[in-house]
């Protein structure tokens, strides 16, 4: 059997147009059905109903909504930048399909009556291909905020750039142990490697630190800083309206299916079925493949909606503290043990003597985590007598005095 | 007054230390929880009604659209006297009373409201020109479905506003029940129509 990348290689031209036409359906198809799916799960979750009224259990609405804003007027206001005020929104709404090109979305296929398999084209650095993709389309953000010539907007988009530089590096970081797992870049390797275990288990430190910042990489609640209604406005795009504001909208959710897209291929094992269910991958002539690769995104895009439903925004300062000082230097610890422990085996130690090492990393980090709550809890006494010092500037004392004034006729009515 | 003083002298002996709790990241399971009550709450029961279909009867004392109430023979209520009108404080209501005749009463009494108007646009349904009136004339219903598409629409005249007549009214102008005045009206004596009070 041709093992997938010979497959997709072999494809005539026509093959990779009708490929490249489907991977687009697919994306819009699946943004459609996702903000209807996303509406009524979070009105499941506060005891709504959501959308039901447009076709049947309103799946129609964001058709609805689509045309809707379509037939809007499209202003551009007069303090924009016209040029790139057009951009933006293509840029951003580009960008996020082509992240796609990549995704392995099913095994080896029989399309249009040419063994294939379901994905459009296979780079050896895919998915440094895909981090690339995704953060060209920043700039479709920082320039929509920036050109809109409003304040807001610029407030929003400069929020959006450091907040996405900064979580690239998490999850940039994150990927490095599959990497190093999978011995290759190439997303069809990727799922290949993990046709024993899925990622997700073996290197559960990394799926997590992914499955976090790939919620910020995307403007998604908790961290939807960028366009953070209570306090921007809209963000970016305060300033657009119609088509425009669409094709962001539009942008947003293929983003999302696409950051779920590549957690399925690194951390879940992909178009592959779940372990003990690997027949049901030549039902329908391998297309089943395609409905677990399918049945995973939908399940990562159930997180974003639960996180979005359960969680409050973060504070801007909150949010970059915790990028920066919690999984950036975790991910980078993490990658060390995974370097180390990559080089034993592949250098062939046993087993025991790699849960040994790994039983010593583990005492030792305890007994580090230990020491630094006993000394954190010994700052925190310091504070407290720090409270009893006069303060070089006027301060209520702790506790609150009560205010013994007292008005003269209460006086009087007392005695 | 000397409870109120603070126990603790300013620089006195008696230190106490105060504790500061650190703040620090909610436990693991306290975060859970929080997703288990969104996760939980999508198989509750939606309290969501479907408004046009189905339609959730009101509270018993729900203040609704007014209505102009009628004796049980049919004359009006209503005697004019703008109580209601004065009571409003939204200025909603327009009353214009008239005297009754014995050829053409509408109501027991001297006089009665000739042009009886409620502003819906106006009206903030408190319910004041309820309390104000001397004679019970109006009342509120549990009609909430009063939106239109027009100003003049949302202004409800008299006929709008009175109560349909029930089986043993007449429709007034007409005289008293054989035998009985005004007062006999106010004290609930008559309790239906006549067949001498219908005018030709």
């Amino acid at each position: 059997m041709n093992s997938a990348r010979d497959l997709i290689l072999d494809d005539p031209g026509w093959l990779i147009a009708v490929k490249g036409l489907l991977v687009f359906v697919f994306c819009v198809l699946c943004t459609l059905m996702a903000i209807w799916f996303e509406r009524r799960i979070v009105a499941r979750m506060q005891l709504r109903l959501g959308p039901n009224r447009v076709g049947k259990f309103g799946l129609l609405q964001s058709l609805a909504d689509g045309v809707k804003l379509a037939l809007k007027e499209d202003l551009i206001p007069a303090a924009a930048d016209k040029l790139v005020f057009i951009i933006a929104p293509i840029i951003s709404a580009t960008t996020c399909f082509m992240a796609f090109a990549v995704i392995p979305m099913s095994g080896p296929v029989k399309m249009f009556g040419q063994e294939t398999a379901f994905q459009l084209t296979d780079i050896p650095v895919g998915v440094l291909y895909i981090l690339s993709v995704a953060s060209v389309g920043v700039y479709g953000i920082v320039l929509a905020g920036w050109s809109s010539g409003s304040t807001y907007p610029l407030l929003g988009g400069l929020r959006s750039s450091a907040q996405v530089i900064s979580y690239e590096i998490a999850m940039g970081l994150s990927l490095v142990a599959v990497f190093l797992y999978a011995g290759s870049m190439s997303t069809i390797d990727i799922v290949d490697a993990q046709d024993q275990f899925w990622y997700a288990i073996v290197l559960f430190p990394s799926f997590i630190i992914y499955a976090i910042s790939m919620v910020g990489e995307t403007n998604r609640a908790p961290f939807d800083l960028a366009e953070a209604e209570g306090e921007l406005v809209g963000g970016f795009h305060t300033e657009y309206s119609s088509l425009k504001f669409a094709l962001f909208f539009l942008a947003e959710y293929v983003n999302i299916v696409g950051v779920s897209a590549l957690a399925t291929t690194l951390f879940l094992g992909g178009y592959h079925a779940p372990p003990g269910l690997g027949f049901t991958e030549s039902w329908l002539g391998g297309w089943f493949t395609f409905i677990w690769f399918f049945i995973k995104v939908v399940l990562f895009f159930f997180v974003f909606v639960w996180l979005r439903g359960t969680l409050p925004r973060l504070r801007y300062d909150q949010f970059m503290q915790f990028g920066w000082k919690v999984l950036i230097p975790a991910n980078v610890a993490w990658i060390m043990v995974v370097a180390v422990l990559r080089y034993f085996t592949l250098n062939g130690a046993s087993r025991t003597s790699i849960l040994i090492f790994g039983g010593a990393i583990l005492v030792i980090f305890l007994m580090g985590s230990s020491l630094y709550e006993r000394s954190k809890a010994k700052k925190g006494e310091v504070t407290a007598s720090a409270v009893d010092a006069p303060a070089p500037y006027p301060v209520p004392e702790l506790p609150m005095k009560i205010s013994t004034f007292t008005v003269p006729r209460a006086e009087r009515e007392r005695e | 007054m000397s409870e109120l003083e603070p126990k603790r002298a300013i620089d006195g002996a008696a230190e106490e230390s105060i504790h500061i709790p650190i703040a620090g990241p909610a436990s693991l399971f306290t975060q859970l929880k929080g997703f288990w009550v969104t996760f939980a709450a999508q198989f509750k029961k939606v309290t969501t009604v479907q408004y046009p279909e189905v339609k959730e009867p009101t509270a018993p004392r729900f203040h609704g659209r007014h209505q102009l109430n009628r004796h049980p023979d049919g004359l009006e209520k209503c005697i004019g006297c703008e109580l209601c009108a004065w009571a409003c404080p939204a200025d909603a209501i327009y009353v214009e009373g008239a005297d009754n005749s014995d050829e053409q009463r509408y109501s027991p009494g001297e006089r009665y409201g000739k042009v009886y108007q409620i502003n819906y646009l106006r009206c903030i349904f408190c319910g004041l020109c309820i309390e104000a009136c001397p004679t019970r004339a109006l009342t509120m219903t549990n009609e909430y479905e009063l939106a239109d598409d027009s100003r003049k629409k949302l202004i409800f005249e008299k006929e709008d506003l009175l109560a349909p007549l029930r089986s043993g009214m007449l429709q007034p102008p007409h005289p008293y029940y054989p035998g009985t005045d005004d007062q006999d009206y106010y004290h609930g004596r008559v309790t239906e129509a006549h067949p001498s009070q219908e005018q030709k």
